[in-house]
């Protein structure tokens, strides 16, 4: 079932998505000598000590200041360069977003903001550095390109996407290893999301580590006699009018899953696609409007229902009350 | 290429023309922020005709001196100081706010020939500044940074984070030059917050401290070319002003922070300019 241009590997090992990240900086960095990389103090956590290392002439470690980061970023940017400013997404965007809405979106300086150890799967953190939120604030930024990619390989991709982009850029990552089941061949272009499997009875509209929930969910959905359609929304902004309004279309009904408050993330960005064109039903699940807490990833996506089987269960009653 | 004025009779005529167009800006547009803007016309005199190496015909010169104007609502200044050295017809000075202007209310780096970046909510200018000294700085480059930042926005924390890292960076290409001119929109900043002593913050931040009057050209500029013989250290010029200054009605008062001028309140204050001009002619 699974769509074979997309070339998917669904027995691949699991990858932490920062990991895809900080190779593709390496990378970068050799073939681009006017790369520069910031952080506050999280260095080897954000996976961007690989390129300190090797390039530590144009790595600037800034201490905990992430409001510094994101304006010294832009002052680097004024100069001809591009600056990528990597720390946890609670507080790079969560706390600077004056700093990356002025310095950085208003100059549309070739910045790439990246968030890592985003959303529930932190884990024994806690909620305090859970961020759900970060979607919904960078999305609303004029100039802002919003990128939640879905395993390691796709992190590496969308990391090198942003960086040939000529706009500010934001990059989503968590911390927790999930299978990577994109390779090197799966297309990735930023505004195109991937359709990575086919189906007639509910279109199911994922994002970052969501979408291998998704696509373990559509399984389920199978042995039930459902065909579930699952579209990695790699790209929330500009998000992807048509291929959301095709699948939809064809369905009959939406689903929206990500690892994210309901309210302003890609459920949001799909819903304000849905009213406008011809209305499909959608249900935007997510987490609802309420702070998480301690616990294990797996543990926190069960609770939550952000693992297979809550997708699953949410699928099924979102047909039941649709389409009675 | 420098455009450099070293006459100091020569530069104070020309401080007396950009508080004339600033009198006239501020009164056309009907909005923005009238003392603090004419209490900083001496610094950007001294700056943009004397300290910095600059072609306001070339603006994007690589090798040119950068400014950063962090406390962006004092920008009058900084555009009459931009359309008398050259860098876009002076005529252009009266769209300042208005619909379809390059002169926006607040710095924006976009089509206006000499803005180096975008800024204007306090503190961020000076973490700019800093991102590009230290590009300049890597790469071994001569050009320097001028940052101009209030006293107000001290009490922002992302300047004291901007600070560290100019020190840790031992950034001797980045001269901040504060405007001390104790005044904020609630009232005098000791009252509001209180930030002296500013010279010693600044020294135990690891910043080499120069205090000057900020109405004194001559001052300026030495104090200027002093930083620029300081290699291991960012200096922090701490330059007293006076709000408003040239034009008695207005200084010390902090009703005129965040007002313009009448029709009959501009007429008044370019009496005293024109006067004073001749003042100064008539001096050595």
């Amino acid at each position: 079932m699974l769509n074979q241009d997309m070339h998917l590997d669904m027995n691949g090992k699991p990858a932490s998505l920062r990991d895809g990240f900080g190779k593709a900086l390496l990378e970068l960095g050799e073939k681009d000598p006017n790369l520069w990389v910031l952080t506050a103090d999280v260095a080897e956590s954000t996976r961007v000590h690989w390129f300190a290392e090797k390039f530590p002439k144009r790595f600037v470690q800034v201490g905990i200041a992430e409001q510094n980061m994101a304006s010294v970023a832009s002052g680097i940017a004024a100069c001809g360069k591009t600056a990528v400013i990597s720390a946890f997404g609670a507080f790079n965007p969560g706390r600077n977003f004056d700093q990356i809405r002025v310095s950085i979106c208003y100059n549309d300086s070739k910045v790439i903001v990246h968030g890592s150890h985003t959303g529930i799967t932190v884990g024994p953190d806690g909620a305090s550095h859970q961020i759900l939120e970060d979607i919904a604030m960078m999305r609303t930024l004029p100039n802002m390109v919003v990128l939640v990619p879905a395993d390691a390989e796709e992190a590496k991709k969308a990391t090198c996407a942003a960086h040939a982009s000529t706009h500010p850029a934001y990059i989503r990552t968590g911390r927790e290893k999930f299978p990577s089941f994109t390779t090197e061949k799966t297309p990735f272009e930023i505004g195109k999301a991937n359709a990575l499997r086919d189906g007639k009875d509910i279109a199911i509209f994922a994002c970052g580590v969501e979408v291998y929930q998704s696509m373990k969910a559509a399984e389920l959905l199978e042995k039930d006699g459902i065909s579930a359609a699952v579209i990695n929304v790699h790209t929330i902004k500009p998000i992807d009018r048509e291929t959301i309004v095709k699948y939809a279309k064809k369905c009959g009904l939406a689903l929206s899953v990500e690892e994210h408050q309901v309210h302003g993330g890609l459920g949001s960005a799909v819903a304000e696609v849905l009213c406008e064109e011809d209305g499909v039903p959608l249900r935007r699940h997510g987490i609802y409007d309420t702070f998480a807490e301690s616990g294990e990833a797996p543990e926190l996506m069960r609770k939550y229902n952000l693992d297979a089987q809550g997708i699953y269960e949410t699928a099924k009653e979102a047909i039941a009350y649709y389409k009675k | 290429m420098r455009n450099k004025i070293t006459n100091i009779k020569q530069l104070h005529l020309v401080a007396n023309t950009i508080r004339q167009d600033v009198i006239r800006m501020l009164h056309a547009a009907k909005s923005g922020h009238s003392a603090g803007s004419i209490g900083l016309v001496d610094i950007f005199t001294a700056l943009y005709f004397n300290v910095l190496y600059h072609d306001p015909k070339n603006p994007e010169w690589p090798e040119r001196d950068r400014i950063i104007l962090s406390n962006g609502h004092t920008c009058p200044v900084l555009y009459a100081s931009l359309a008398n050295a050259g860098y876009f017809p002076k005529e252009e000075l009266m769209t300042l706010r208005k619909l379809g202007s390059r002169l926006q209310g607040h710095p924006h780096r976009g089509t206006l020939p000499g803005i180096e970046n975008s800024s204007g909510p306090l503190a961020q200018g000076l973490s700019q500044a800093v991102g590009m000294a230290i590009v300049s700085k890597a790469e071994k480059k001569k050009w320097r940074v001028y940052c101009i930042t209030s006293d107000g926005e001290q009490q922002e924390g992302q300047t004291w984070e901007a600070v560290m890292l100019a020190a840790k960076y031992k950034l001797g290409n980045l001269t901040a030059i504060m405007d001390r001119n104790n005044i904020q929109i609630d009232g005098f900043t000791e009252d509001v917050m209180p930030l002296e002593p500013l010279e010693e913050k600044y020294r135990a931040f690891g910043w080499h401290v120069i205090e000057v009057d900020g109405h004194n050209i001559q001052k300026i500029i030495e104090a200027c070319e002093e930083s620029r013989a300081i290699y291991e250290k960012p200096t922090m010029i701490i330059a007293h002003t006076i709000p408003g200054k040239g034009i008695p009605f207005m200084e010390f008062l902090t009703e005129w922070h965040g007002k313009t001028p009448s029709n009959e309140e501009k007429e008044k204050a370019m009496e005293i300019l024109l006067e004073s001009r001749k003042e100064i002619e008539d001096g050595q």
